[in-house]
């Protein structure tokens, strides 16, 4: 296929040079959405007036640096989708759930503020499974939003709605967020880059919260180069959020091309190969895509060498323990009394039972009961305290890999995209999806998905690489030098312009 | 690890959950399914671990105790399920 959009380094030189306006731009950018969204439903809102308004700004900042001759930031004019997880001034925020239906907050998430202080046209705001909770972006309220490279199939999730958008071309960039994989997942499903940065490299004020000591706000995007961009951007420290740290990676990232190092190669770059991300009843094509990449990376220098993670195999329980306990305290906010919908009843305790019994969906019901049971007297130590110590003996596998190693490579997911409604009622298949992307969120290290082939069906398959607390540097740089010996991440896929 | 009918209408109610009686047959069997994939994790000897309650490299970083501008009644109030006279309208809290 076409490219449909060029990269946004390229995007940015034009937009610089005044050889493309932002609002030519946003306009292709609404105009993609308008033919193809009809049928993939990645956006859950979209707001052309605002878009074009935001262009208009970014185009009159663009049109003083070249008169002045300073540089306008890089994302200048560049649009951007998000997901509807983060909190944009004025647009509303739904989190995929009824219970926030109408809800429109008055205030920028950090990420957001920060993007539209650099340039960036926010488009609109992209579907999700329910809070977040989910691998299909099948949970949200809203309806499913569907695979650009198959329709029939799943985009992958929580994020599908952002990476559907990027994958077919409606955004160039887009926001999600990441608690056991939502960004790296449907990354991989899709066929775009996504990048879970370190817990607390990211402010996550106006990340609406899922389990907090989990959560990340990350990017994706075509490739490793925009998606560098983004996370220079976004990354920092913020007085509104006290876990939010980075003083360390900008001393990688300085300049206005992120990633211009890494024409040196990967020589000398050690990366670990855990047996146990390699396991019985994952697909063929997967293992062999990600086995062939890791020789490219070898080929382009790497050292590849095998590592044990032995803990592995407890990182769906421990996961499935700890965020559902998270979540119960956090989802407990929704009562329907100051904001959101209210279903009316004749006692207070009936108002708060009906309003949250009728508008959650059945995953965040099923998640809030069990971290409740989790945490509940009697089971708090066999679950949740065991979970937490559990968590101890993951982290420790990987400050043992990171001994010996510079940077892990893995599939993201055991399969590609699955059909919508092949997991049907069943959530503990569903939280299988997550078994490969679930310890870098139990860690709190950064991970990285990318496109690295496709199967026999044309569904695209995604490895991702992991590193230590603050090594964004070394993901980016490494996948970008994958990027610039392979063509993977510049695959189009073969939409339809109309309803099908 | 099967719950029964009863461990549901106690968790449900804990979580402030209304829910139908084919919701609560339908999670007692699928979160009994869940909860005996987790039992794989009581395998695990842990004796003597120290719990991980988060994953924060470094300290958390507290900002000055400043008062500085926020959102203003009048931008909170449009976000209120219901409001009156500039406050949050909510049932009788007390009967």
């Amino acid at each position: 296929m076409k490219p449909f959009l060029p990269s946004v380094s390229e995007l940015s030189v034009s937009l610089a040079k005044g050889q493309l306006s932002s609002r030519e731009l946003t306009k292709t950018c609404l105009q993609r959405i308008e033919s193809v969204d009809p049928y993939l439903h990645a956006f859950l809102y979209f707001d052309p007036d605002q878009a074009l308004q935001q262009a208009d700004r970014a185009d009159a900042v663009l049109a003083a640096a070249r008169k002045n001759g300073q540089p306008a930031p890089r994302l200048t004019g560049i649009s951007l989708a998000v997901k509807d997880v983060i909190s944009v001034a004025g647009m509303p925020l739904t989190c995929g759930s009824r219970i926030l239906e109408g809800f429109v907050p008055p205030f920028d998430a950090t990420a957001v503020n920060r993007l539209k202080g650099a340039g960036m046209v926010i488009l609109g705001k992209t579907n999700t499974d329910e809070f977040a909770m989910g691998s299909s972006t099948e949970n949200s309220a809203y309806g499913p939003t569907r695979n650009p490279w198959n329709t029939a199939r799943v985009p992958g999730g929580s994020s599908g709605g952002s990476a559907a958008a990027v994958a077919s071309g409606m955004a160039p960039l887009a926001l999600g967020s990441d608690t056991g994989g939502s960004v790296r997942q449907p990354a991989a499903f899709c066929g775009v880059t996504g990048l879970k940065p370190t817990y607390g490299a990211v402010s996550r004020y106006g990340l609406v919260a899922f389990g907090s000591s989990l959560d990340c706000l990350g990017a994706l995007g075509r490739s490793a180069d925009d998606v560098a961009l983004v996370f220079q951007a976004i990354a920092g420290p913020d007085p509104l959020d006290a876990t939010c740290r980075g003083e360390a990676f900008g001393k990688f990232l300085p300049n206005a091309s992120p990633l211009q190092r890494s024409h040196e190669g990967l020589r000398g770059l050690r990366i670990g190969i855990p047996d146990e991300y390699f396991i019985a009843g994952i697909q063929p094509e997967v293992e062999a895509a990600v086995k062939q990449a890791i020789a490219t990376l070898q080929g382009l220098g790497a050292e590849a060498r095998p590592i044990r993670m032995p803990h592995s195999e407890y990182a769906l329980p421990v996961y499935y323990l700890i965020a559902p306990a998270e979540a119960s305290a956090n989802l407990a906010r929704y009562d329907g009394l100051r904001y959101g919908p209210r279903l009316p009843a004749d006692e207070l305790l009936e108002t708060f039972l009906r309003t949250r019994g009728e508008l959650f969906g059945a995953e965040v019901k099923r998640r809030i009961m069990l971290g409740a049971y989790a945490l509940s007297a009697g089971y708090y130590d066999a679950f949740y305290g065991q979970a937490q110590k559990a968590r101890t003996l993951i982290r420790g596998d990987f400050d043992s890999a990171f001994e010996q190693v510079d940077l892990i490579a893995a599939p993201v997911a055991p399969t590609t995209a699955f059909a919508i409604g092949g997991h049907g009622d069943d959530p503990l298949a569903m939280y299988l999806e997550d078994i490969f992307t679930l310890p870098a969120n139990l860690a709190g290290v950064p991970g990285l998905s990318f496109p690295v082939g496709f199967d026999r069906e044309g569904l695209p398959i995604g490895m991702q690489l992991m590193g230590p607390h603050w090594r964004e540097d070394l993901l980016l740089q490494s996948a970008h030098a994958y990027q610039a010996a392979t063509d993977w991440h510049l695959k189009w896929p073969g939409l339809a312009e109309k309803p099908v | 690890m099967a719950l029964t009918l009863e461990i549901i209408d106690h968790i449900a109610a804990l979580s402030r959950l209304a829910l139908t009686d084919e919701e609560k047959a339908r999670f007692v069997v699928q979160l009994s399914a869940v909860l005996e994939y987790f039992r794989k994790l009581q395998e695990l000897d842990t004796a003597g671990v120290p719990p991980t309650s988060g994953v924060l490299p470094g300290l958390i970083q507290l900002r000055p105790d400043e008062p500085r501008p926020g959102i203003t009644l009048e931008e909170l109030s449009r976000t209120a399920s219901e409001m009156e006279s500039g406050q949050f309208k909510v049932p009788p809290v007390l009967p």
